[in-house]
């Protein structure tokens, strides 16, 4: 059972939780892996997708995991110019909730949206990614991922890569990990992995050899086009020369150590497509694991509404 | 009519008076003081009014010099009349009214207007501080001359930076034919960015923007550096950070002819008051870290900063009920800036006279108005201060619109029990 009917963050959740909720994905999983890929448990409740940012894995993964549950699920589409010109955001969330949302899944640019509509909604709140804060179903999705691969995530060296400061994934990714005992190594530009963040308790490393050697676990990010130019990187180019993950630095890390990335990719960006497509990859598999740990999350926070 | 201030504790730094001491007052103005019990048989008739501040401290009504009233074109926020009863209710009888309302005050029509409405429904004195520039655009100078005229006593582009380094130049320079100061608002636009806090471990566990100490300290050089040039006299507004301490500090080692204020919240709290996206800590500059409050403390100290202001900054519930980046920055203050800086007095960072030197005098003389003091003939200004009064804090009981605090259900220590403004007493309980 978890504490708060809300998940906001990983931040928020202790390692008991963070357990729970993954044990309650690995019963899920083996529903989804039935003929037959629904069970009724949550029929009769209702879930909204409230999402202001463009999303299509992760809503869709909220509406399958959704459906899976016998929910009945909503999209309600904002678009982000309604932020600035009109309706406030608690008005938009109150209306939903009006309409008889039980849990109501937000994406939103900007940080602390998820924890605003929980302190004035009744409904169960699920952050499903708020700006660079956190994006806590992912972080839970590559931690049941790397327990599927690696049998255990205490003790793992972990290497997260890429535009850290500016990533939601990248957050929720430290906080779980290093609930779970992982040693968490992050690598990319100075520019893009803040000084401060080394006070989590993890190791920033600007060269990637260095920094992805002897790694169980090589977590690639998606580079945001939009950062070049910006003074954060020169160009793709030269990021891809210092940080990108081809064949020959992969073989740097252990021989076992699996691929990872969020999605969606930038191919020949971050990663090489011989990479991603490579036997070491999991991405796909991400993507299904994230199906069963949003049920877990959705069948949890219901649980706790009773 | 004749009001004797009885039995009160007197602190007086301009005149160089901390004592027991009667008050007289005659009308809107300050008479003089007599030692306890000395003011003369038949001085009062039956009409006048005695005052017993026995136990409580009498200082001269304080001056704030950075206030935000917002009317014009922001009634919904704060008017003219609900923020200057906030200001007397905080025991301020003076406020200066910054120009970012809308319209701007960037010429003397509206600088006019201004006066004329506080002087039909203002509760304390208003002083209009005109733009910088037009607009607040930091492209044109406006008429520093005839809004002056009008009754502005001091100009600013407050809210927003002077960015080209060539205005602000010429603006400390031209301010020089009319002595008036320049309130320089120090913020780097570019380096502070879409930022909503400090910069800082917690500004990267909490995914938001943050504004580094570096885009106010890189500011408070380069109009040091101006005010060196040109030798304008400058005011550098709400001091944030260690930096721009120590900046000003050797600036006015070196002579140059520089003031500073900072406000309650930033040597009162510090960044974590934003945890859990509380807008109501989101302000400009954002609140810093414990470093900065120590350092804005000795700065207090030594002298370096010479006033503390509110930096009032009303806003509607509404607004602050939004995005944690969308939501305006500022802090309703008026109505717990004297309880909060009283605690410097309790901390020993100050003397009552040296918190009174902040708070009344020092802005007084830097504008050049004759208030911050009870010198016989002074407008009878004056906030009766009862030191061991506890109050908790509720934004509900604020008069002014604005409910946007920080320190909401903080209990404080030490407030005004009587302002009397022009002669005219206001009295709670």
């Amino acid at each position: 059972m978890l504490k708060s009917k809300d998940l906001l963050g990983i931040k928020d959740l202790s390692t008991d939780e963070i357990n729970i909720i993954l044990d309650t994905a690995s019963s899920f999983k083996d529903v989804l892996k039935r003929d037959i890929k629904k069970v009724p448990t949550l029929r009769g409740r209702t879930v909204v997708n409230l999402f202001y940012e463009p999303s299509t894995r992760t809503r869709t993964s909220f509406e399958v995991a959704s459906k899976r549950l016998s929910t009945d699920v909503i999209n309600f589409s904002v678009s982000t110019s309604a932020v600035v010109k009109g309706e406030a955001i608690i008005d938009t969330a109150l209306t939903v909730q009006a309409l008889g949302a039980d849990i109501i899944i937000v994406r939103h640019a900007s940080s602390g949206v998820p924890h605003l509509l929980a302190r004035k909604l009744e409904a169960s709140v699920i952050n499903a990614g708020d700006g660079m804060n956190e994006h806590p179903t992912q972080a839970l999705l590559d931690a049941f991922t790397m327990k599927e691969k690696k049998g255990r995530i205490d003790g793992l060296k972990v290497a997260i890569v890429g535009d850290i400061a500016h990533s939601r994934v990248a957050k929720s990714n430290i906080y779980c990990l290093k609930k779970l005992g992982a040693s968490v190594r992050l690598v990319g530009p100075p520019t893009l992995v803040p000084d401060v963040i080394g006070q989590l308790g993890v190791d920033t490393y600007y060269d990637m050899n260095r920094g992805i050697k002897g790694v169980d676990v090589v977590m690639m990010l998606r580079i945001q086009r939009e950062r070049q130019g910006t003074g954060f990187i020169p160009s793709t180019d030269e990021y891809f020369k210092n940080w990108g993950l081809n064949t020959e630095r992969l073989a740097l890390a252990n021989d076992d150590a699996i691929v990872m990335h969020p999605g969606p990719m930038n191919r020949g960006i971050e990663i090489t497509s011989q990479v991603a497509d490579g036997a070491r990859s999991v991405i796909l598999e991400q993507v299904t694991n994230g199906i069963a740990v949003r049920m877990a999350v959705l069948y949890l926070l219901a649980g706790a509404r009773k | 009519m004749k009001i004797l201030v009885k039995n009160g504790h007197i602190i007086d730094p301009s005149q160089d008076i901390d004592g027991v001491f009667d008050l007289l007052i005659e009308g809107r103005i300050i008479r003089g003081m007599y030692p306890e019990g000395k003011a003369q048989k038949g001085l009062l008739t039956q009409k006048d009014r005695v005052i017993d501040a026995g136990g409580k401290h009498v200082m001269p009504g304080l001056v704030d010099m950075h206030v935000h009233l917002r009317e014009p074109g922001f009634e919904y926020k704060e008017t003219i009349n609900t923020g200057t009863h906030a200001a007397i209710k905080g025991g301020i009888t003076t406020v200066c009214a910054m120009p970012n309302t809308s319209p701007v005050n960037d010429n003397s029509g509206i600088t006019e207007f201004v006066i004329r409405k506080s002087q039909k429904e203002g509760m304390c004195s208003v002083f209009p501080v005109g733009a910088i520039t037009k607009g607040l655009k930091g492209k044109e100078l406006a008429e520093f001359g005839l809004m002056k005229e009008e009754g502005c006593i001091a100009f600013t582009d407050d809210g927003m930076p002077v960015m080209n380094p060539v205005i602000m130049r010429r603006a400390l320079e031209y301010s020089r034919a009319f002595d008036v100061p320049i309130i320089a608002h120090s913020e780097d636009l570019n380096l502070s960015g879409g930022g909503s806090m400090n910069e800082g471990l917690l500004s990267e566990i909490m995914g938001l923007e943050g504004i580094p100490r570096a885009a106010e300290e890189t500011m408070v050089f380069r109009d040091v550096a101006l005010a060196e040039l040109t030798g304008g006299r400058l005011h550098v507004a709400h001091v944030s950070t260690k930096g721009s301490v120590k900046i000003i500090r050797e600036a006015k080692a070196s002579g140059v002819k520089v003031t500073a204020e900072t406000c309650p919240h930033y040597f009162s709290i510090t960044e974590d008051a934003v945890m859990g996206y509380n807008t109501n800590a989101k302000v400009n500059p954002p609140l810093r870290t414990p470093a900065d409050i120590e350092a804005i403390k000795e700065g207090l100290r030594d002298g370096t900063i010479d006033v503390i202001v509110t930096d009032h900054a009303p806003h509607h519930y509404d607004e602050k009920l939004l995005e944690f980046d969308h939501a305006p920055p500022g802090i309703s203050g008026l109505e717990t800036s004297l309880s909060l800086s009283l605690s410097l007095v309790e901390e020993g960072v100050l003397t009552l006279e040296g918190l009174v030197e902040k708070m009344a005098l020092n802005p007084a003389q830097i504008l050049g108005l004759k208030r911050g003091t009870m010198k016989a003939g002074a407008r009878a200004d004056v906030t009766i201060v009862d030191l061991k009064k506890k109050f908790k804090v509720d934004p509900k009981d604020f008069v002014s619109k604005g409910k946007n605090t920080p320190f909401d259900g903080w209990l404080l220590m030490g407030a005004p029990v009587i302002t009397i403004c022009a002669g005219k007493v206001y009295e709670w309980d």
